[in-house]
């Protein structure tokens, strides 16, 4: 560091790494604007609102330690690479393809902005395109947008979008969707002037008795989850039917999209409006984002749905190239009647995800959605054989499950946590009811040899 | 559809595919192998596999390396997007959110064992407190709109509080769509105020629109125009004295760090994108990452969990009666507070000032080069971005700001935002950050200028460009009036 610094504000600089230019180049550039200080160039902001000392911040790190001082945080965490993970509810742990982030993470996708030049950005376009075509695929939808924050604010916004398309003001939700996806809803759409009304469940699935005496000419619309919050599977086509009877549309939240490996898509069995987290499909856990919202429809709702579409188009010389369109949805045209603010997404995720599909393929993707049945099946079977742990619901599910535990959950999982393994979610934080229920989710990366484990700790807790 | 060249497309990922292959590998089933429709009724089975791509993993990485041939980024070059602050992003950042420690970390891991994450959060927010001049930080939001729709929730949730129902939001002319998107999401109703002949928001017109109705005003400061507002204080007696709240859009605080904060000008909310200012990537479009701080009497309802520290411990706290609720699941865009924080840490006081200092200089100096060129509407000393006008090339010889942008897209830059603010008529709004160097923006000017001479000399080649790209300029009405938004079988 040498204190050749002629800037009047500051004395001695050291060079940043950052940022290119040089003490000469400086000098120069203030001579071409005609002025003699940088200072000078902040001449406009009036003093009284001027920051008269220097931030309070810690020292700058160089990068050896701040690399040393990010690994020590890190190290406090108890990762997945360390524990045995039982653990779902909304945040899923499967097995991430090298290929997914060595491509998706590539500098000419994660350093891009949003596509404006749409000649000069054809793969990001072309990869949302793909994207948005697998999505529809595995939803068995018409039209998926390039992506949305997260699952929660993707069915929150697709309550909204239910509102608009009906001119109806109230949604039924389920009590067996997630809880903080029902929280976000709720934080949405109470300033619309959107009524919300919870269904309750029943045998861990929505009970469509109550549904139907809920029903009104205001319901905009139905949403459940599914596979829902309890790891259930529901009644799709009777929720469906009920809704559409009442001229109200069915939105159906999906928590992890692999299920639909398995499972019969939304498309199929009559849903309207397919909303929910992406982030299994090759997206990491990153303690809890950033994630993929992911948003489908059918053709007829298309202009009403938010956020950023990509659509296919030809060129001058007749060549296939990709565009952002549809635009006059969105908040930079239509700005206070856009049907949604949203202007950043997750198009990066939504990449990973159509490089993980890829990758799975048409067997492989249905090869692991069925892992995570029989690996889920097997964990079912064999703790709710030990005295003491029995199931809470006997309907079918998908990778997740609700056991009732004769000890407090938290209590397990307190136990469990120094031989390994990170237990399930105690379900009374949400329900109060089920302060004895604990959610365990099995993924395709658990082996037999580890439920076998978790069983054997859990027989010590009887 | 068919298309006259298919032969020339470059395919689809859908295109590649060959019955069985398989790009993936999992082990076989280590539980007993029992009937799918023994686990599942088989009414609820999927009857068809879903028609996902057949293709084997060398097809994968060749079809996206190849497709990233075909992108532009800030690692390749200038991207002088005005209001997007398209700074470089630090490779260190990668491999710190690529931590297993972070990267593979629960988001309901118990709280004693997630201690490194929120430590990192909380004092992130205490770090952006300080550089913002707020009372608290938080960092829920995904992006730059999410984090204005907290901040209006809050401030509606303050009003209702104190039992006032006030309606209105005031937005300028030149605000970004979000800001009154947002504030109708918001359930406000949007109130526009002009500009004035010095780019600044127009005072007489704020005296005029405001009253008792009025919730908030939304601010950018400097504004879209690249401009301080030198009335601010104005701004601040005006709406402060009619009881409203002061929201600002911190999307351009890039040219103010550590010069000027907006606590200290008086803002009750404010939001920072830290995938513009805090140089998180964007990812193609995203993910962002936003904080948004509040002064003290905003505070009890931010959204839940907040993070706390207790001792030397810290913890999530759900138990705030007047919060707003939750604006997403779990705790925000946690990959990209790693990356801000190591940021912050990394430039820490002088650094983040250095920032803004070269940010302004290299507007400042770009604006110089270009403006003898170019209609400059606003002309005064600019902070981190500047806006020059088309018009005088329109008029000539009837070369429009796009033809301009996407001729620039030949002479390998990205073009700078167009369009934008509404306010400006063939507006190109530029900003080179601090990141860029004295001779990257000569070469930039040199190709503006170039551009210039081309409109008025062979303007052919500047209303067809460009003529370098994959693809040449795209049929975007076509793509709006017969939307092909997903390949279909067959």
């Amino acid at each position: 560091m040498t204190a050749r610094s002629k800037s009047v504000d500051v004395a001695v600089r050291a060079q940043h790494k950052y940022i290119p230019a040089t003490e000469s180049e400086r000098e120069e550039m203030l001579k071409t604007v005609g002025v003699s200080s940088v200072e000078e160039l902040f001449a406009d902001i009036p003093a009284a609102v001027r920051l008269g000392r220097p931030l309070q911040l810690p020292p700058a790190l160089s990068e050896p330690e701040l690399m040393a001082h990010m690994r020590t945080l890190a190290e406090a965490n108890l990762h997945n690479d360390r524990a045995v993970c039982f653990l779902g509810a909304g945040a899923y742990d499967h097995y991430v393809p090298s290929v997914v982030w060595h491509l998706a993470g590539r500098g000419e996708f994660l350093t891009a902005y949003t596509p404006y030049q749409a000649e000069l950005m054809q793969g990001e376009l072309q990869a949302g395109y793909e994207y948005q075509s697998m999505l529809c695929a595995l939803t068995a939808m018409d039209v998926a947008n390039a992506s949305m924050y997260d699952g929660a604010s993707a069915t929150a916004e697709a309550a909204v979008m239910a509102k608009d398309l009906t001119h109806r003001d109230e949604v039924l939700i389920s009590t067996a969707v997630h809880p903080e996806y029902r929280q976000v809803l709720h934080t949405y759409t109470a300033p619309l002037g959107i009524h919300l009304r919870e269904v309750p469940y029943r045998n861990g699935i929505t009970d469509l008795g109550a549904l139907a005496q809920m029903l009104s000419p205001r319901t905009a619309g139905v949403l459940i989850q599914h596979p829902n919050f309890f790891g259930a599977l529901e009644d799709g086509a009777a929720a469906a039917d009920l809704a559409h009877r009442a001229g109200g549309l069915l939105m159906c939240a999906v928590a992890d999209p692999l299920s639909l490996g398995v499972l019969n898509p939304p498309g199929a069995w009559g849903a309207d409006i397919v909303c929910g987290e992406g982030q299994p499909l090759g997206g990491h856990l990153n303690f809890g984002g950033p994630y993929l919202g992911m948003l489908a429809t059918r053709q007829e709702f298309i202009r009403r749905i938010p956020g950023r579409l990509v659509g296919a188009t030809v060129d001058t010389d007749g060549r296939r190239g990709f565009v952002l369109t549809l635009q006059t949805r969105e908040q930079h045209i239509r700005r206070e009647k856009a049907s949604s603010n949203i202007c950043t997404n997750e198009a990066l995720l939504a990449l990973a995800a159509a490089i993980y599909m890829a990758a799975l393929g048409k067997s492989g993707f249905q090869k692991v959605s069925e892992l995570n049945v029989r690996k889920a099946a097997y964990a079912k079977e064999v703790i709710t054989a030990i005295p003491g742990f029995r199931l809470a619901f006997d309907s079918p599910t998908f990778h997740e499950f609700v056991v009732r535990t004769p000890l407090p959950p938290e209590e397990i999982n307190r136990r469990l946590l120094p031989r390994g393994i990170l237990g399930g979610a105690p379900l009374g934080r949400w329900y109060p009811d089920l302060s004895d229920a604990w959610l365990l989710c099995v993924t395709e990366q658990r082996t037999r040899a580890q439920i076998d484990e978790l069983a054997a700790q859990l027989e010590k807790m009887r | 559809m068919s298309l006259r060249s298919r032969g020339r497309d470059f395919p689809l990922i859908f295109e590649l595919s060959v019955p069985e292959r398989v790009g993936s590998s999992y082990p076989s089933p280590d539980v007993p192998l029992r009937p799918l429709d023994e686990l599942i009724p088989a009414r609820q089975l999927r009857e068809e596999a879903a028609a996902l791509p057949e293709v084997s993993e060398p097809d994968v990485v060749r079809h996206y390396t190849r497709l990233s041939h075909r992108n532009f980024s800030i690692d390749e070059g200038f991207y002088p997007l005005g209001s997007c602050t398209m700074k470089y992003n630090p490779k260190v950042h990668e491999d710190v959110a690529g931590l297993p420690g972070f990267a593979r970390l629960h988001p309901y891991a118990p709280v004693e064992h997630a201690q490194g994450a929120l430590q990192l959060i909380w004092e992130l927010e205490h770090l952006l407190a300080e550089i913002g001049g707020m009372d608290r930080v938080t960092v829920h939001p995904a992006a730059g709109a999410h984090g204005e729709l907290t901040g209006l929730l809050m401030i509606r949730a303050y009003f209702h509080a104190h039992g006032e129902a006030r309606t209105k939001v005031i937005v300028p002319d030149s605000a970004h769509g979000t800001n009154p998107a947002t504030a109708s999401m918001a359930g406000y109703q949007v109130v526009t105020v002009k500009s004035d002949a010095r780019g600044n928001l127009d005072v007489d017109a704020l005296r005029a629109v405001m009253d008792r109705s009025v919730a908030a005003i939304m601010l950018t400061n400097p504004n879209t125009l690249g401009l301080f507002e030198e009335r601010i204080q104005d701004v601040e007696r005006i709406i402060h004295g009619g009881g409203g709240q002061m929201y600002l859009d911190g999307a351009n605080l890039n040219a103010v760090l550590g010069v000027a904060r907006a606590g200290d000008q008086g803002f009750d909310v404010m939001h920072m994108n830290l995938h513009k200012t805090f140089t998180t990537p964007h990812g193609g479009g995203g993910p962002g990452a936003c904080a948004v701080g509040v002064k003290a009497h905003l505070a009890p309802f931010l959204p839940v969990p907040t993070v706390e520290r207790v001792g030397e411990r810290f913890v999530l706290d759900y138990d705030r009666r007047q919060s707003i609720g939750k604006l997403r699941a779990f705790y925000g865009n946690f990959g990209n507070l790693v990356r801000a924080y190591a940021y912050i840490r990394t430039m820490g006081a002088d650094g983040l000032r250095q920032v803004a200092e070269s940010a302004v200089l290299n507007a400042n100096y770009l604006l110089a080069l270009l403006r003898g060129a170019f209609d400059l509407p606003y002309d005064r000393i600019c902070k981190h971005e500047f806006v020059l006008s088309g018009l005088r090339q329109k008029q000539q010889s009837g070369v429009t700001t796009k033809d301009m942008a996407k001729r620039l897209l030949d002479y390998g830059f990205h073009a700078p935002t167009i369009y934008f603010p509404l306010i400006v008529e063939e507006a190109i709004m530029i900003e080179p950050t601090e990141t860029e160097s004295k001779r990257t923006m000569d070469e930039f000017a040199d190709a503006m200028l170039a551009i210039a001479r081309e409109a008025q000399d062979r303007s052919e080649v500047v209303k067809t460009a460009p003529h370098t790209t994959p693809v040449q300029r795209l049929d975007e009405v076509r793509a709006a009036r017969h939307p092909d938004l997903r390949w279909s079988p067959r």
